[in-house]
């Protein structure tokens, strides 16, 4: 019950860091840690291969996409990244009170519960959801994928042109 | 319920930093937050109801197309630094359609 707190008030630390901190890179990095806890707490509800998925692509893939995109864009100085900075923190430092507020609020509105996570109750196998009864989605996330690669396509085509 | 306010919670924190930025790349790690959020909710509303195997199938299709987007995206914001030299929002005005 403690672990199962401690480990969402870590999810939402770690996202409210993402949010907050200074540089772009450390965001790249606070999102990985944010994707990383998510899974711990999948693994705790017993969703194994969604927490799979998670830590693989979310956790590994999509930082790495925008650690390239923040080298790729990167045209301030230093000094300008601080200023910039600044201005930043102003807007986001009401953040934390906000979440502390609300977070209160819907404790003490909420029914009274144990501050546990919910564990599954028995049901069919992941694999045969997936590939026999939500087919449907399969052909969803095909046509996603291929969507996706013509996009990458189209918009490396566009920036070839534009050189 | 624990979990429901743990997600309201990753909700602002995704809603305020997609309005309070002005950076596109800190506006989509806003909008990852949100899907983070939306995954917590499927796994933790189908643990409630007993239905844990589809909210898995149905987590596994959202991080698919949260992959597929945030490609896209980061291939749009990279071709607006390109053309504007800036990816602040309020200086993206040059858009054509």
């Amino acid at each position: 019950m403690f672990l199962d707190l401690l480990s969402l008030i870590l999810l939402v630390s770690a996202a409210l860091w993402t949010v907050m901190t200074r540089s772009l890179l450390r965001s790249a990095i606070g999102l990985a840690l944010t994707s990383a806890i998510l899974t711990v707490i999948m693994f705790k509800m017993e969703a194994n291969l969604a927490a799979v998925f998670e830590l693989s692509v979310c956790a590994g893939l999509i930082p790495v996409l925008f650690v390239s995109v923040v080298s790729l864009t990167q045209p301030y100085t230093h000094q300008e990244i601080l200023e910039r900075m600044k201005s930043m923190f102003a807007r986001f430092r009401l953040l934390p009170v906000i979440l502390i507020g609300i977070g209160l609020i819907l404790v003490l509105l909420g029914p009274h519960s144990q501050a546990k996570l919910p564990l599954p109750e028995s049901g069919e196998n992941t694999r045969f959801i997936l590939w026999h009864l939500r087919q449907l989605d399969l052909l969803g996330q095909v046509i996603i994928l291929l969507g996706g690669v013509f996009g990458v396509e189209v918009l490396f085509k566009e920036r070839k042109k534009s050189a | 319920m624990l979990s429901a306010i743990f997600v309201v919670l990753l909700f602002i924190i995704g809603i305020y930093c997609i309005m309070a930025s002005y950076n596109l790349v800190r506006a989509l790690i806003g909008l990852e937050i949100l899907i983070k959020a939306v995954t917590l909710l499927i796994i933790a509303a189908g643990a409630k109801s007993g239905h844990l195997h589809l909210a898995q199938a149905l987590v596994i299709t959202v991080i698919v197309v949260e992959v597929v987007m945030i490609t896209i995206a980061v291939g749009v914001v990279v071709g607006i630094h390109i053309h504007n030299n800036s990816l602040d929002v309020r200086k993206v005005r040059r858009l054509k359609g």
